[in-house]
């Protein structure tokens, strides 16, 4: 019952607010949705600290059956889905709440003549149920429809200011990208639904070691079923989750409003593949080459968003880049194996990405909707309460904290710590550590950059509005006050359970922990001789836990004992990327535009985000507008139209000229006719026998 | 002896008249009329000879059918006739084309 009432609350506040304004007017709307979203947050911590894991699933409804396919709605209950659900909601309720400031007033719509707040308030309950519907899915059909859900909202809400073509252009582009990773993603559906008869989750991974025996013929070759399956979901998370190649949408989307921005392109939807990736653990684990794939691409994404962040102008547009950036960590976590520090990334981020976007935000509000950090400087003093919560937020990120604890600070400095250990061990310290340590460096540095450029130094730009930068009102800093809890304190808190050892983990993920074989003890004490007492690996099964570590997967394990500087590594990226950014925009702030006019072409390729769009513009998207322009023009216009036309206005007209010209109107000629055909006629039935 | 075909021959001789006079005539609608007229005529006939071979009165009483409906139908004729010379003032067939298309 409590999970139906967390999972409806927000479809209901989307249903009063979207068709019951009128009656309950504008405040009506926003406080409905907002209190319900409230209660779904509490709700969903009471289930996340009591532990919840349920072996049956929730049932809700039962809802596709044809042939084999069996699927009902219901409710899977584990340590992933409590996780996301108090990611998913808190955030929600808070944007929801900032939101009633943030919407206050709107230059994009006339105040007087449209109600445009309920319908937004609306579209933000739609998504959360559309994410909880995703993330609380027990089978992938119904994560597919979540999946499809969070993808109409978010291109619901980039477009929300109508008016504006670019942001019609933004959501039109984020619907398109993401439906190429979404092919993907029911590809992936299918072959499994082929190959396992069933899109359960507790069969599909049942089958799962079964698959990596399988082969499967796909395209113009034999894969492994399992690398392929993988592969092809991997795709789908590809394109939420905005990684490289897929990623061009994501900085796009920051036409929307932000609280937009901060509820879904950063903190839930666009985790979503992470998830994915987390949820089919036990499917990933048969799928090394995948992996390897994933961990390869989401540390390539987090080093080229970190890249392209260094330059950006726009506030939201670093933010952007840092999302993307972040998220590449997660999928490095997931791809090298230790799934709960993936989850644990997204959990800690969720927080400080949602408050630097809220800050963001706040500090565009404050500044009458100007997103130019280069107009901006010395709104310290101006806005002290969104200063003091940007900074924290950007502590999180850049991962501040007592060196060698491994817990002791910021939220991201123990999430993101993890990754980088675990990618050394994962990647036996080689591609992936190195660029996301690189990317950790570029982090600092533009994190730090948009502080400093935002809140010291002189005001530049436009005087008039720096005269009137204000504070925003309490409506909005509360949001901003209660996530900068959970970012300092999201990391210490729950670093055991995520990247503990490994019995916490398995116990805190619902699975049981057994013994490890000698061989296994023996291989790892070879590998890595400081990493030699494993006492502990995952006795689950594939799907009986939350997420399912193989036994063979030591990377959790001997995470911890990777040598000290690799755990000093991210540290000391972290100081360097402060000191850099602190030499470039406090002490001289004119070498970073001699630097760009140096390194003109380095900077022009950063700035134009390494001409991804240039390129799939050129590749894709001109080549389908010609094709497009062609069909219209020549197929359309002349082939169907022409052809109708000819056919109306040409031919029709000359056979009934013809016809006409047959209409004499002398009554002899007809008479001769009649007579002509009564004679044919009488001699074909004379001929062919007549009547008989 | 004059037998049953020579009854058809002339009929249908008369039938071929008549719609020759129907569509070579270009002059005048009544002739127009005496031709529907001769074709009536020849059907008429050979109602009476198939009637009078067969034993069966009723092709007799159908010939008074046709009579009386050739009749009525030269009376209306004609009335159509004399209004169109009125309209016109023509009564030539070649002028009545109004409905060509």
């Amino acid at each position: 019952m409590i999970f139906k009432i967390i999972l409806f609350a927000p479809l209901i506040g989307a249903i009063i607010a979207g068709f019951g304004w009128r009656v309950i007017g504008d405040k009506g709307a926003q406080w409905v949705t907002t209190g319900l979203l409230f209660l779904s947050a509490l709700l969903s911590w009471v289930v996340f600290l009591q532990g919840a894991h349920q072996d049956d699933p929730v049932h809700i409804l039962t809802w596709i059956q044809s042939g084999t396919l069996d699927t009902s709605w219901s409710i899977r209950v584990d340590r992933l889905t409590t996780t996301m659900l108090i990611v998913v909601t808190t955030v929600s309720a808070l944007v929801h709440l900032y939101s009633m400031g943030y919407m206050a007033h709107d230059e994009n719509f006339d105040d007087e003549k449209e109600s445009y707040r309920p319908r937004f308030f609306a579209y933000l309950s739609l998504f959360t149920f559309a994410m909880l519907m995703l993330v609380t899915a027990d089978n992938l059909a119904q994560m597919f429809f979540g999946w499809e859900g969070v993808g109409l909202a978010s291109y619901l809400l980039i477009g929300f200011y109508f008016r504006k073509p670019s942001a019609n252009a933004a959501s039109i582009k984020a619907f398109v990208v993401n439906r190429v990773g979404d092919f993907g993603f029911a590809l992936g559906i299918m072959a499994l639904f082929f190959l396992t008869d069933s899109i359960q989750f507790d069969e599909v991974f049942a089958a799962a070691p079964e698959l990596a025996e399988t082969n499967l013929t796909f395209l113009w070759t034999e894969w492994n079923a399992a690398n392929l399956i993988a592969f092809l979901l991997f795709v789908g998370a590809m394109g939420k989750s905005a990684q490289l190649f897929l990623h061009t949408w994501l900085p796009d989307a920051m036409e929307g409003p932000t609280p937009v921005s901060a509820l879904i392109h950063a903190a839930t939807m666009v985790t979503a593949g992470v998830f994915l990736v987390c949820r089919m653990s036990p499917l990933m684990e048969y799928a090394p080459e995948a992996m390897m794939f994933v961990t390869f691409l989401g540390a390539s994404t987090a080093f080229f968003a970190a890249t392209v962040g260094l330059v950006q102008n726009d506030i939201k547009r670093v933010i952007a880049y840092s999302t993307c950036s972040q998220l590449g960590y997660m999928f490095v976590a997931a791809g090298v194996g230790v799934y709960s520090v993936a989850m644990f990334h997204l959990l800690t981020h969720a927080f400080f990405k949602a408050m630097l976007f809220l800050g963001a935000g706040s500090v565009i509000h404050g500044m009458h909707h100007e997103q130019d950090m280069r107009n901006y400087g010395g709104l310290r003093k101006k806005m002290p309460m969104t200063f003091w919560a940007m900074l924290i937020g950007t502590l999180a990120i850049t991962g501040v904290g007592i060196p060698l604890t491994g817990w002791i600070g910021f939220a991201g400095f123990a999430s993101k710590d993890a990754v980088i250990e675990s990618a050394f061990v994962g990647s036996q310290g080689g591609y992936a550590f190195w660029m996301l340590v690189v990317a950790a460096l570029f982090t600092s540095f533009y994190s730090w950059r948009l502080m400093f450029l935002t809140f010291w130094g002189e005001p530049r730009g436009d005087k008039h509005t720096h005269e009137h930068a204000h504070e925003s009102p309490n409506v909005m800093l509360i949001p901003l006050g209660v996530l900068a809890v959970g970012a300092v304190f999201a990391g210490a808190i729950w670093y055991g359970s995520f990247f503990g050892k490994t019995n916490e983990v398995v116990k805190f993920f619902g699975g049981k922990y057994g013994e490890p074989t000698q061989e296994l003890v023996e291989a790892v004490a070879e590998r890595s001789p400081k990493a030699s007492e494993l006492h502990y690996v995952m006795e689950s099964g594939p799907g009986e836990a939350a997420i399912y570590i193989a036994p063979e997967n030591t990377v959790l394990h001997e995470a911890h004992y990777v040598p000290t500087w690799v755990k000093l590594s991210p540290f000391v990226a972290m100081v360097l990327g402060l000191i850099v950014a602190y030499w470039f925009y406090i002490v001289n702030p004119s070498l970073p535009k001699r630097l760009a006019e140096n390194q003109r072409p380095l900077y022009l390729f950063l700035l134009n985000k390494w001409y991804f769009d240039e390129i799939y513009d050129a590749i894709f998207v001109n080549p389908a507008k010609k094709l497009g322009g062609f069909l219209w023009k020549r197929g359309d216009g002349n082939v169907i139209d022409g052809s109708i036309n000819g056919l109306a206005m040409g031919i029709i007209p000359f056979f009934t000229r013809l016809a006409g010209r047959a209409q004499s109107g002398y009554i002899f000629t007809y008479a001769f006719a009649m007579v002509i055909g009564i004679a044919v006629l009488v001699t074909w039935m004379s001929f062919t026998g007549g009547a008989e | 002896m004059i037998g049953l075909e020579h009854y058809l021959t002339v009929a249908a001789a008369l039938f071929v008249i008549g719609i020759f006079g129907l569509f070579l005539n270009r002059k005048n609608v009544i002739i127009l009329l005496m031709s529907i007229e001769l074709m009536l005529l020849a059907v008429n006939i050979n109602l009476v000879a198939f009637s009078s071979f067969l034993g069966d009165l009723v092709g007799q009483v159908f010939t008074l059918f046709v009579l009386t409906v050739a009749a009525a139908e030269a009376a209306i004729g004609l009335a159509i006739l004399v209004c169109f010379f009125r309209n016109r003032g023509t009564i030539a067939v070649e002028d009545v084309n109004v409905m060509k298309g």
